[in-house]
């Protein structure tokens, strides 16, 4: 049987490409925020940027709380055992 | 009017057959089915028709937009999940999924509450049979755990609704709303079913020990089912809203943490159903709309999840991020598959969960509920996070765990297919979606405004989670538990049993070593020579009494008491004096008796 085995993401050269489109897009979209028209339900929602904002805090304190929370809760694998 | 064939019958029905068939028959005969459930439901007017009478009540069924929109998706998830289960030869489980499906259809369809209440509780058994269906010594335990805590759920509910019937003398299933003990006994019995916190870790203990196609057919029913009733019974509760928003948020930070894959999506299911939850509380058309869109797209694109990580599973036998990483190499449909399920769950746009989800944020943004909305927002972020981002990324990309795996076998693959299929559908397409809605929708999800603040959010929570892992801050994965609210019962209960059982236990060990073992052995000491006995004690008796003299000697006859017992003993009496004694009684006995 042929090795069916794909290597595309090991590659420096896609990942770099990724993540340039990923980058490019996330610019594209933050000056785009400024431009279209909004009808907002809370003033908040129309300050620009304010989910790219909102995203990103909130997922850096989400992983941080959550690191805390590790040191209380975590206990062995075979805890219930 | 009786002309109905109740759809839950077709599929408990048509379960009890399955044994009957062997081979490319029995498969043929699982997945018509579903094809005929579906049918039916399609020709089905709306309507309620009365079944038949019992006691004093009659038995119905009910079929209106709420009921019709879970029936098509329960028969449509039953559908795919028989795909994926085709390969296997024993039809155990497929006979389990079919009961369990035809219940939650009972529930949904039921038009009165003995009806639910019966379909309920047989919904809970065949869930339990599905998830021992794996055989291990983990699947078992769990599954009685299951069992415990849904019982006490069923006996809630058994209780509201017979003290429900007792104030208001109706048996009918409609709106119900909190007023009084009874209606607070029924939400509790719903709420255990839907997950809502404390009474959630039933669900995270037992899905991921159920097996590789259980776990599809246990995602999609019981809590949406619950979803459905509640939906039904108590729009516009205000409760709901709280614990639904709670619903929403502390799942993410377990799931953050967890290393079981599959237990992940369990906590992601808790969230999205933490958001039909709200909707149902906030209760306006609009929500109500948002909780069955969502319910119809979540099912879809949970079970998607589900399958891929369970092919994943069945390869290689684990779902713990710690051993799986860079199968994207030989698993390339699967990763497909799962990116599209996970995009859904994100909500992003042209996928699924966008066009429900925005129904539910906009209802609670519509309603100046602003709290409420940004904790959504941000759930929405943390389930990108975990869901979106962590599931393809410890399973496909990651460290390589060196393993490579074969693609998931074709019938897999077909399931997770249409699954993808309808996952992108509803998103490009969702009137189809909308017009199957309980209300009339004049909802529009693409604006320009929408999709750039949801693409902003879901990009910089990507953001996020790309800078913590190049830093290295983001929690690595760990083989671990962690404690959650299921602690309780499993380690809680038994210590404050033994805190509570030890005293009585050592009580109740001393008044046994008292009754039967001390008090006798004295009986029996002082019956060998009761006179020196009591010697003994008035000689004890002497030396606890203050300030008498001749302590000594006292003490000194006593131990001289104590050596010689029980010396001679009684001294036998002769049988005449005997007689005589009992003769004096016997006169005495005279003179009681007559005077």
């Amino acid at each position: 049987m042929k090795k069916k085995e794909s290597d595309f993401f090991d590659k420096p050269r896609n990942r770099i490409i990724m993540a340039s489109i990923f980058l490019c897009t996330l610019v594209a979209l933050i000056v785009a925020d400024f431009f279209i028209p909004k009808h907002p339900y809370f003033s908040v929602e129309g300050i620009p940027v304010f989910y790219a904002i909102y995203g990103f805090v909130g997922c850096v304190m989400l992983v941080v709380i959550a690191k805390q929370m590790r040191l209380f809760l975590k206990r062995g694998e075979d805890y219930y055992d | 009017m009786t002309s109905i064939f109740p759809p839950a019958l077709i599929f408990i029905a048509g379960a009890l057959l399955i044994p009957l068939f062997k081979g490319k028959i029995r498969s043929v005969y699982l997945l018509t089915l579903p094809v005929i459930a579906f049918w039916v439901l399609l020709n089905v007017p709306e309507g309620t028709y009365t079944m038949f009478a019992f006691l004093d009540n009659e038995l119905m069924l009910r079929f209106d937009k709420l009921s019709m929109i879970f029936g098509y998706i329960f028969v449509i998830i039953t559908f795919i999940g028989i795909i994926y289960a085709l390969h296997l030869k024993e039809s155990k489980e497929h006979i389990a999924a079919y009961i369990y499906a035809g219940s939650a259809l009972g529930v949904v369809f039921a038009g009165d509450l003995i009806t639910l209440f019966v379909f309920w509780e047989m919904l809970t058994v065949s869930a339990l049979f599905i998830i021992w269906h794996r055989q291990t010594p983990e699947s078992k335990a769990a599954g009685f755990r299951y069992l415990l805590v849904h019982l006490f759920g069923g006996v809630c509910l058994l209780v509201g609704i017979l003290m429900y019937y007792h104030n208001t003398g109706s048996l009918e299933f409609g709106y119900i709303g909190l007023d009084g003990l009874a209606t607070y006994l029924i939400l509790l019995g719903f709420a255990v079913n839907a997950a809502i916190p404390p009474l959630h870790a039933w669900l995270t203990d037992a899905y991921p020990e159920a097996s590789v196609t259980g776990a599809v057919f246990l995602s999609a029913f019981t809590t949406k089912t619950a979803v459905y009733v509640l939906a039904r019974s108590f729009p516009g509760t205000e409760l709901l809203i709280v614990v639904g928003a709670i619903m929403t948020v502390f799942p993410i930070f377990y799931a953050v943490l967890e290393n079981d894959l599959r237990r992940v999506l369990g906590y992601s299911l808790i969230n999205q159903v933490g958001f039909m939850v709200v909707a149902i509380g906030i209760g306006i058309p609009l929500a109500i709309n948002g909780a069955a869109a969502h319910a119809f797209a979540h099912i879809l694109y949970k079970a998607l999840l589900f399958m891929s990580v369970g092919a994943v599973m069945y390869r290689l036998g684990t779902a713990k991020a710690t051993e799986l990483g860079g199968l994207y190499k030989t698993m390339p449909l699967t990763l497909i598959f799962c990116v599209i399920g996970a995009a859904s769950i994100s909500a992003f746009p042209l996928f699924s969960g966008f066009v429900a989800k925005s129904l539910i944020v906009s209802a609670a943004g519509y309603q100046g509920l602003f709290i409420v909305w940004l904790i959504l927002i941000f759930a929405s972020a943390g389930v990108f996070h975990h869901a979106g981002i962590k599931i393809p990324f410890f399973t496909f990309f990651g460290h390589d765990s060196g393993k490579r795996p074969k693609e998931a076998p074709l019938n897999m693959l077909i399931a997770m297919g249409i699954a993808s299929f309808l996952c992108i559908f509803i998103g490009v397409y969702p009137s189809a979606l909308y017009s199957i809605l309980p209300y009339p929708v004049t909802y529009v999800p693409y604006t320009a405004d929408h999709v750039v603040g949801q693409l902003l959010l879901l990009f910089s929570a990507a953001m996020a989670f790309a800078i913590l892992m190049i830093k290295g801050y983001y929690p690595p994965e760990q083989r671990s538990v962690n404690l959650d609210t299921d602690w309780f019962y499993r380690k809680g209960a038994p210590a404050l049993i033994s805190l509570i059982s030890a005293p009585i236990a050592k009580l109740n060990s001393w008044a046994g070593q008292t009754a039967l073992e001390t008090m006798p052995n004295y009986l029996v000491w002082f019956g060998k020579n009761p006179l020196a006995a009591l010697r003994i004690a008035k000689a004890r008796f002497m030396l606890a009494l203050p300030g008498t003299d001749f302590k000594e000697e006292i003490k000194k006859g006593m131990e001289n008491e104590k050596n010689a017992y029980p010396g001679d003993g009684i001294k036998p009496w002769s049988i005449g004096s005997a007689v005589s004694i009992v003769l004096v009684f016997f006169l005495a006995y005279l003179v009681i008796f007559y005077f």
